[in-house]
């Protein structure tokens, strides 16, 4: 996986709540395109026109926000469908980090399995972050490490993320590898499991 | 300490302590569909990984694949590939397989009860959403994207955080022409789209105990448009009467002896939830949706709410976006709104229960003249037992289309869409901008409700009929 430190640039706000992943991903974009084409697909209902054509008033169209590695976004971000190609098609767009007052549980985990950073920050925090992106000449950190956004006139403000997430972030470390570390304890336990639980093991038995 | 089922299921899951909440949690059934499923398998092979317990796993095609009548793998062309790996890979490893046709094959979360696949007590994950449906029989079931899935069937565990309780409970008993389905979107559009993110959700309440399991499959399914990856309802005798004899419960001896454990499952009196919530269940009327959120819920009494009166700026923003796409003015009544289409089906509200429910309606009457209306069973057996009791030849005679089981117009990833700007009332379980299609103008109802306005033409109150 990916890792993440810090990311720094544009950050294009979306001030929209219940971006679904739907939204993000429209799930016929799956069964056709590789997960590193994703991108171009990425918030399709928002950023064409019916045409085809850019949508030019949607913020990911506007010259200061095309390259912006970071979205400001409403509540319950990526609520809806598992569809990883969510995380995927975001990351093809150029985003690394997404900040948002909440996010829906699946695609939150989604994020750390590729490397993308969800922010969870307080409304208030999100709507003055949200206006001072909003002319598109600001800049704005995010650094994992400190666990803080550097707002676009300097001002730090922390965020919180679990230990364990942040670290496997930090280092771009493979889950199932850590997890293979546990072999013994799941082979015992699926041991004891079988004469507890005879019927997990023997559907239909 | 009185635990709650949740705590007893995690606890006894739980291979090793990570820390800071989180667990190695022991997987006892994974559901691999085409879509994820044949991705997960591909990445699988990809990276040399093993799957370690292919016993614990059963597969299907149901995203990607057409229901016209008659149609093969071939019929949805970009759907064909997913069907065929996942088809191959499942019999390379040893996987248990469903083919279209087969008896068996069906939504993921339809034939997963049905055949007993999930049982109470279980953890249970699948590469979609809505596998909190499972619930419904007393498991512990979530949707994870393809990362997590892959995990799963390399470890036959996933790392995992421990997430909050809720308990929802329905006090008292529903009114005529109520069903889960109206239950839950009145719950959603109560507490709203997010309220159950990071909690996991047991819903409890003579309203609910009172609920056939089908019923409480169809409850468990809408946990996600709550927000909360799991739902779950206390195993009871209903739900071993349900399980009882099917294909990949326990059989004989060994189902009197689970049922023994099944029963010490139920949260013990006086267990804590980190929140509780009451509703009045005959507060609740049928129930449907105006906007492009699942919490864009109300009675169908009442009128398409007015912006001006939203509680917040962000709502009252995301209701105008809501109502201009879907074409709707406010302060208008909700009832009488012209339909152009209605689909019954999907693992929201395509089993038996929800056919005859929808046949009820439609007996002596016919389509209304402009509207389309499908009728898509949600497995091959519910199939089967529909054309048994005749519900197919009611629905053809009186202008529905009668299809193969799939996911079809629920998820729109076969080629099966509402078209661009047309009004269609559904029985799936999201109303999101362009989720039936883009363009597509959704709303959500119990099947009884969109048999109602199939047969009407406007989105009607099922008790006037």
């Amino acid at each position: 996986m990916q890792a993440f430190t810090t990311v720094s640039g544009a950050a294009a706000p979306l001030m929209r709540d219940n971006i679904d992943t739907d939204m993000i991903i429209r799930i016929e974009r799956m069964t056709g395109t590789t997960r590193d084409s994703m991108g171009q697909w990425a918030l399709e209902a928002l950023r064409y026109r019916p045409d085809g054509s850019d949508n030019p008033d949607f913020v990911l169209n506007q010259p200061a926000f095309r390259d912006a590695p970071i979205l400001v976004a409403g509540a319950n971000f990526g609520c809806g469908s598992s569809r990883e190609a969510a995380v995927w098609a975001l990351m093809g767009a150029g985003l690394r980090c997404v900040i948002a007052p909440s996010f829906g549980d699946i695609f939150f985990n989604n994020c750390f399995q590729n490397g993308m950073l969800p922010v969870r920050l307080p409304s208030d925090d999100i709507a003055r972050l949200a206006d001072a992106c909003a002319g598109g000449n600001a800049r704005v950190s995010v650094d994992l490490h400190r666990q803080v956004v550097v707002f676009p006139h300097g001002e730090e403000v922390r965020f919180e993320i679990e230990p364990l997430r942040r670290d496997a972030l930090l280092e771009g470390l493979d889950e199932i590898g850590l997890t293979l570390k546990h072999a013994e304890a799941i082979a015992a336990f699926q041991a004891a499991d079988r004469i507890a639980r005879p019927f997990v093991w023997q559907p239909g038995a | 300490m009185p635990r709650t089922m949740f705590d007893k299921i995690w606890d006894s899951h739980s291979i090793a302590d990570l820390g800071d909440g989180w667990a190695l949690l022991h997987i006892d059934r994974h559901l691999l569909h085409d879509l994820s499923g044949s991705r997960a398998l591909q990445e699988i092979e990809d990276r040399e990984l093993p799957v370690r317990n292919p016993e614990l796993a059963f597969a299907t095609p149901d995203h990607a694949v057409s229901s016209a009548p008659g149609r093969t793998a071939a019929t949805f062309g970009p759907g064909e590939k997913l069907l065929i790996g996942l088809r191959s890979r499942s019999a390379e490893h040893g996987i248990r397989f469903f083919d279209l046709g087969q008896d068996g094959h069906g939504i993921v979360h339809v034939m997963a009860p049905e055949l007993a696949i999930v049982l109470p007590g279980l953890t249970l994950i699948c590469g979609d959403s809505h596998t909190c449906t499972n619930g419904g029989v007393g498991a512990l079931a979530f949707g994870v994207g393809s990362s997590e899935l892959v995990h799963a069937l390399a470890t036959q565990t996933l790392r995992q955080r421990r997430p909050k309780t809720m308990r929802v409970s329905f006090e008292g008993a529903t009114g005529p022409g109520v069903t889960p389905k109206d239950m839950v979107l009145h719950l959603i559009g109560r507490l709203g789209a997010a309220a159950g993110t990071g909690f996991a959700v047991e819903y409890a309440g003579p309203a609910v105990r009172a609920l056939p399991v089908e019923g409480r499959l169809t409850l468990c399914n809408l946990s996600i448009e709550l927000g909360a990856k799991m739902g779950f309802i206390a195993p009871d005798d209903a739900t071993f009467d349900y399980l009882r004899g099917r294909h990949y419960a326990p059989q004989g001896a060994a189902f009197d002896a689970a049922i023994a454990q099944w029963r010490r499952l139920p949260s013990d009196p006086g267990a804590v939830f980190d929140r509780e919530v009451v509703i009045d269940a005959a507060d609740i009327a049928p129930t449907i949706t105006w906007g492009t959120s699942p919490e864009h819920a109300i009675g169908i009494g009442e009128c398409v709410p007015n912006p001006a009166n939203a509680p917040d700026a962000a709502r009252q923003t995301a209701w105008r976006s809501a109502l201009d796409y879907m074409g709707l003015e406010p302060g208008r009544p909700i009832a009488g709104t012209k339909v152009d289409w209605v689909f019954v089906g999907s693992c929201t509200n395509g089993r038996m229960s929800d056919l005859r429910a929808a046949a009820a309606i439609v007996r002596g009457r016919h389509v209304a003249p402009g509207v389309t209306a499908w009728v898509v069973p949600g497995s091959q057996r519910v199939k089967q037992e529909a054309e048994a009791e005749g519900l197919d030849r009611l629905f053809l005679d009186a202008g529905f289309a009668w299809r193969e089981p799939g996911c079809s117009m629920c998820v729109a990833a076969n080629g099966e869409r509402v078209p661009p700007g047309m009004r269609s009332v559904s029985t799936s379980n999201r109303n999101f901008v362009g989720r039936q299609g883009p363009g597509a103008r959704t709303h959500l109802a119990s099947p009884a409700m969109a048999a109602a306005a199939a047969v009407t033409g406007v989105i009607t109150d099922v008790r006037s009929l």
